[in-house]
């Protein structure tokens, strides 16, 4: 029991200084900068495979004909914007009890594509719901829950932006996402109730997918290729970030500003 | 000068009766949500028409929008004079939790703000040609959505209280977050009006008012400290 226990607190030792080290500006300059070019990689290898096969070798829907391929951009691109409002949430919950610094900068710097990618699950939405369904939109349950995330995305930035202070700001912001949290379950509930008490002409097609391996595989690609685009983007607007927030620390000026030898 | 403690329950109340006292000393930030909720109802019937069955279509709605609107406005005074003046700065300085102290300002800026407004409602909505029903159902829902919106404005405001023109920031952060409450509370009072069922409805509007009651004077509180900080 004793020994587990010592365990425990070697483990718990152990994953903290892990952390501190891992989180420790410098650090992360260095190691994401050498990752950097490796999601890339994945990413364009991914998005070509994916692209090919849900584009081109992917069958048909027998229902929807080919305009169904938008699936490969508008699904992965939905998922995505509440993966990275999550990776948010928990940013903002490490950033206000351990006040890391690199929790704010990864929150803050997650916020534009997390943005972007809800901006695009909508319009390919509603390019997707003209042939589908008739028109560009419908205040059905997930349209309006996604179009609410959006606007909680934009409050961030207006937030963020109207702040002078970005480390007051940030803080400011990982408030603002923890409340938001909070009520996105409660958002998609309430929305999803609602818009089934007045049930428009919709069909909501994905609730269960029995979806072809052929269709699924180039999905699951997509998805993949998605995540370590935003791994990507998201670290170099935190390494920017990082510089620019931490331009009077020496390990910054060491690494930008020419030795004497030169 | 001699050390007094005084309980929080008494500062609690403290709290509310300065404020209230304020208030209607300066009565004119309490009338004048209320005649902008007045007008944006008004603004219904030239824009629409004065088509007695849509107007009543559309009179929950209307009310409920209004409401939210008109409460949003009146938000902005909930903190400014205090943060202004460095009131805040001695609540949150003082030995009681900053989150009870805050709640106390939360409920006495309801008592303002909201509860004329929940009294006015029932006027408006016979305008708008609303049954009974419907009427009956629309006060029990304001009276218990009107808290949570309070509550979740008052995040809104503790954050952007230290901020230029954060009025219209405040607009673009707490809005989306009113949605559930403008959901139930409308559904319930269109639900009464078609003769179904309120009870679900109602009970989810008083989970919000407990959820943000509970969660709110936290976040309210946080969101102070680092405005003053």
């Amino acid at each position: 029991m004793s020994i587990y226990i010592i365990d425990k607190k070697i483990m718990i030792k152990a994953t903290w200084s892990f952390i501190q080290k891992f989180s420790s500006p410098p650090h992360f300059y260095r190691i994401s900068g050498k990752m950097q070019p490796w999601f890339m990689a994945i990413f364009i290898g991914t998005l070509i495979y994916g692209l090919i096969g849900g584009l081109y070798l992917a069958p048909t829907d027998y229902q929807q004909g080919d305009s169904f391929r938008i699936i490969y951009v508008h699904v992965p691109a939905a998922w995505m914007s509440m993966f990275i409002y999550m990776v948010m949430a928990f940013c903002a919950a490490v950033a206000l009890i351990w006040r890391i610094k690199l929790a704010d900068i990864v929150l803050i710097s997650s916020a534009p594509i997390g943005a972007m990618f809800t901006a695009i699950a909508l319009a390919t939405g509603s390019i997707w719901g003209k042939p589908m369904w008739g028109t560009w939109w419908v205040w059905d349950a997930r349209l309006t829950a996604e179009l609410i995330l959006l606007f909680l995305y934009l409050g961030i930035f207006a937030l963020y932006n109207a702040v002078e202070d970005k480390r007051t700001g940030s803080r400011f912001v990982s408030i603002l996402v923890l409340v938001g949290v909070v009520n996105i379950p409660i958002i998609h509930y309430s929305v999803e109730w609602w818009a089934t008490l007045h049930q428009g002409p919709t069909v909501t097609k994905f609730d269960k997918p029995s979806i072809h391996i052929d269709m699924l595989i180039p999905l699951l690609v997509m998805a993949i290729s998605f995540k370590c685009y935003y791994i990507t983007t998201m670290f170099s607007r935190a390494r920017t970030e990082l510089l620019e927030r931490e331009s009077n620390a020496k390990w910054v000026t060491k690494l930008l500003v020419p030795t004497k030898a030169d | 000068m001699a050390k007094t403690r005084v309980s929080t329950r008494k500062a609690f109340s403290v709290i509310i009766w300065r404020d209230l006292m304020l208030s209607i000393r300066h009565p004119s930030e309490i009338i004048n949500p209320l005649l902008f909720f007045i007008m944006v109802i008004i603004l219904y019937p030239f824009a629409v028409g004065s088509d007695a069955k849509l107007l009543m279509e559309i009179s929950t709605g209307v009310v409920w929008v209004a409401a939210l609107l008109a409460s949003m406005l009146s938000l902005d005074s909930i903190f400014k004079e205090d943060f202004a003046d460095g009131t805040l700065e001695e609540m949150i300085l003082s030995a009681h939790p900053t989150s009870i102290l805050v709640l106390a300002k939360v409920f006495a800026h309801w008592l303002l703000t909201a509860l004329p407004l929940i009294i006015l409602a029932p006027i408006l909505a016979v305008m708008l040609g609303m049954h009974d029903d419907g009427i009956v159902v629309l006060l029990l829902t304001l009276l218990i959505g009107t808290p949570v919106l309070s509550l979740i404005g008052a995040i809104g405001v503790a954050l952007t209280v230290s901020l230029r023109g954060g009025g219209v920031i405040l607009s673009l952060l707490i809005l989306p977050l009113y949605i559930p409450v403008l959901i139930f509370g409308s559904g319930a009072v269109n639900n009464a009006i078609l003769g179904l069922d309120v009870q679900g409805q109602i009970y989810m509007l008083a989970a919000l008012f407990v959820l943000a009651l509970f969660f709110a004077p936290l976040a309210i509180a946080a969101a102070l400290k680092i405005s003053l900080s």
